[in-house]
């Protein structure tokens, strides 16, 4: 599939008010292509809370339910209950959430939703911080990165949600890029298709929290996959497959670019010690190692 | 009865292009239609018409399209108002 | 139909009989047997609704907010710290406009954990735009939560109500039921039609960022129906009067008041109980009254101010606003000219027989109130 393929119907409105350069708008633009208008999503406290613009306007075409930080995952399958009460099982539900909302103050809510087998896609957005507050650490935040709660450098690495997800026994969790468009839209695609929870990842690089220019945006999401510091995979009854050039760099099949490409074009890394650098070349080796082992 | 209900408008934050400080600039001489400045735009501000066009009203001059465009066909320039 | 049964086996068929579409809930002491009976009756085929089990009590609100506003009547049952950490999402629904139809058995809060019958959860959420009911039968408690949901999805009122009524002294208690049949519950309460809902065919964004300029507006729309709703509630308890003849007394249920100079003002099972107090210091030639405050929010000032025009006020609370007084007594207070005593009693489920108000009476008329049983005897 090429990127002429993908379909030109835009559910995220143009004159929003995304930063410029935003990944999560090139990313949503991506996923609603892939579902359609038949889709009703649900959004914690987040970036996008902002993106869809100010009362009484929105800049977002298909229904959307704002709803508290910790509470997206129960929101759909409030959502998804009343729509089966109804006997439109042929709606989507989403939840379009961030790493906050996510890996953090979510948790508990998208664990429940996943046991109870909620047939619904979550999508995290992942930033790697609280953007919309103004840059704090969050669990996705990764070792070393500068944020206003972490101003030497976070100390921890950052965790794993997606394996957390994966426990669950969720039928379909995948990891994508918004540099990689027509392999998101394929997975989005698919999770469509798929009874159960679905749980997407997408790496979304934010110029001001990451501070770099917001040309780069696009740039830096993929080297964050050539360097081997993102890994795009999905996981499907119980089997593990890498994507794109995740897939020859857990393979062994190709050479990962050096990750300092990567760090040096963020100011977010700019006071990385030696050693930090070495951590976290270290961190990155037991990532691909232990999904070495699990592939 | 009133809640926080709102309606799905275009230019909901207004013309958003008055935001720019750089402008994109297309030369259509040397395009190959890959479209990824249409994919990577994050406002879908550039249309998929017989060649690439971009709407200078929504346009936040974030410069991704020029710097995903593999053939240069995109130049970025400071605005002048 | 006759049913002998505890309060809160009288929930879950009432909740049955509304015929909501989805169900989310949590169990908690004392409010579980609800929730049990709830779900036997979705899983037998009973009743046709989703039953979602979710892991916390915010998620049951959340799932009910989210359900209901996809189109579809809900219910959920909830106590004491469960309707704690529901807290942000009883704002949610009221600002949502949803007309969620909730029972709290009221229960005290810990530490040290207790499980017996206190208001000051309920209490707790008195800000959040839910209409309060407070309960003293187990027929009021069947009757109450159908009227809910035609008070609550009312075009006039459209937000969500919450009924309350003690831990224990009317959870786990039975007692004797009218219960009408499904064809009356059904030509009382029509099926749902929402204000608005989330609809492919018809998309909206509920929720997103809003400015000053119109914020203020939004809560206004919540007060004015917060007031329209005191009418409302009077018809739908007229309504349900005309059609099995029984009122529980709209806002506030009176008691030999005419010609009394202190009236009781008490809800739930104290207020339940105050009526033998009453009888007994009638006995004794006191000129006494009761008036059970059955609807908390709105707030029925007007009622209020015309029973204190002729009488002194005693105000038995359930609860305490720690560092002022009772709640129910503050808001008295707020609304009346008269003298007005306030006793706090109760609390953390302290036994309150019809001697120990009595007793509250007689230490009134001496011009004592405040903590009954701690500060006064």
């Amino acid at each position: 599939m090429a990127i002429k393929d993908l379909p030109k119907e835009e559910y995220v409105l143009q004159g929003n008010a995304a930063c410029p350069g935003c990944p999560a708008t090139i990313a949503l633009r991506t996923v609603l292509k892939a579902l359609g208008k038949k889709t009703i999503i649900t959004v914690p406290a987040s970036c996008s809370a902002v993106i869809q613009s100010l009362y009484p306007k929105t800049s977002f075409s298909v229904p959307t339910m704002n709803i508290a930080f910790e509470a997206a995952a129960a929101s759909a399958s409030g959502i998804k209950a009343a729509l089966h009460a109804e006997g439109k099982d042929d709606v989507t539900v989403m939840v379009w959430a961030g790493d906050g909302g996510s890996y953090d103050i979510g948790l508990q809510a998208l664990s429940g939703a996943l046991e109870r087998k909620t047939n619904f896609i979550y999508i995290c957005y992942n930033n790697q911080m609280y953007s919309n507050t103004g840059i704090q650490r969050s669990g996705a935040t990764p070792y070393g990165a500068w944020t206003t709660t972490t101003w030497a450098g976070k100390k921890e690495k950052a965790k794993n949600l997606a394996e957390i997800v994966m426990v669950h026994d969720t039928p379909y969790v995948a990891t994508a890029s918004i540099a990689y468009p027509t392999d998101l839209y394929r997975k989005v695609k698919k999770a469509k298709g798929i009874e159960g929870p679905k749980y997407i990842e997408i790496l979304c690089p934010c110029p001001p929290g990451w501070r770099f220019d917001m040309s780069k945006t696009v740039e830096i999401a993929r080297l964050a996959v050539e360097t081997g510091s993102w890994l795009m995979y999905e996981f499907e009854g119980g089997k593990l497959t890498f994507n794109g050039p995740s897939k020859g760099i857990i393979e062994g099949t190709k050479e990962a670019k050096p990750i300092e490409d990567w760090l040096r074009m963020q100011g977010r890394f700019r006071n990385l010690t030696d050693n930090d650098i070495k951590e976290i070349k270290n961190e990155l080796k037991e990532g691909w190692e232990f999904y070495q082992k699990k592939s | 009865m009133k809640t926080t209900i709102s309606y799905p408008e275009k230019a909901a934050m207004g013309k958003t292009g008055s935001w720019r400080v750089f402008r994109p600039l297309f030369h259509e001489d040397k395009c190959i239609k890959c479209w990824r400045c249409w994919i990577f735009c994050p406002e879908g501000a550039i249309s998929r018409n017989e060649l690439p066009s971009i709407n200078y009203d929504f346009c936040k001059g974030c410069g991704v399209c020029a710097n995903e465009c593999p053939v240069n066909t995109i130049e970025m320039g400071r605005e002048e108002k | 139909m006759k049913i002998i049964d505890t309060a809160n086996n009288v929930v879950a068929l009432a909740a049955k009989m509304a015929r909501p579409k989805v169900i989310a809930a949590y169990p908690i002491t004392p409010q579980t047997t609800i929730v049990e009976r709830l779900a036997q009756y979705v899983e037998s085929g009973e009743l046709k609704a989703e039953f979602i089990r979710v892991e916390s009590e915010h998620s049951a609100m959340t799932s009910c907010i989210a359900a209901e506003a996809t189109g579809v009547r809900t219910f959920t049952a909830t106590s004491s710290h469960g309707l704690l950490l529901m807290h942000e999402m009883l704002h949610w629904a009221g600002l949502a406009r949803l007309p969620i139809v909730m029972v709290n058995v009221n229960r005290a809060i810990g530490p040290g954990w207790s499980i017996w019958s206190d208001c000051n959860d309920s209490m707790s959420q008195r800000d959040t735009g839910w209409l309060q009911f407070y309960c003293s039968s187990n027929q009021e408690v069947f009757d109450t939560v159908i009227q809910a949901y035609k008070i609550a999805e009312h075009k006039d009122v459209q937000l969500p109500v919450m009924v309350n009524y003690d831990g224990f002294i009317l959870s786990h208690t039975s007692m004797p039921a009218d219960i009408p049949s499904q064809k009356e519950i059904d030509d009382f309460l029509p099926a749902y039609t929402p204000e608005w809902k989330l609809d492919v065919e018809h998309p909206i964004t509920h929720g997103n960022i809003i400015g000053p300029e119109y914020y203020m507006e939004v809560r206004y729309d919540m007060q004015i129906s917060q007031q329209k709703a005191k009418k409302v509630i009077k018809n739908v308890d007229d309504e349900w009067n005309k059609k099995f003849g029984k009122s529980h007394g709209n806002l506030i249920e009176t008691y030999r008041c005419d010609d009394a100079d202190i009236i009781i003002v008490a809800m739930g099972a104290i207020g339940a109980e105050a009526h033998a107090s009453v009888d007994g210091l009638r006995k004794k030639g006191e000129k006494v009254g009761l008036a059970r405050l059955r609807v908390f929010r709105p707030f029925p000032k007007e009622d209020l101010q015309k029973i204190a025009e002729k009488a002194k006020l005693i105000v038995i609370d359930r609860d305490i606003s720690v560092g002022i007084e009772g709640a129910v007594a503050t808001e008295i207070k707020a609304s009346v000219d008269g003298k007005v005593c306030g006793f706090i009693a109760g609390l953390g489920g302290r036994d309150v027989t019809h001697k120990d108000i009595m007793r509250m009476y007689n230490l009134a008329k001496e011009n004592k109130d405040g903590w009954y049983s701690v500060e006064v005897r």
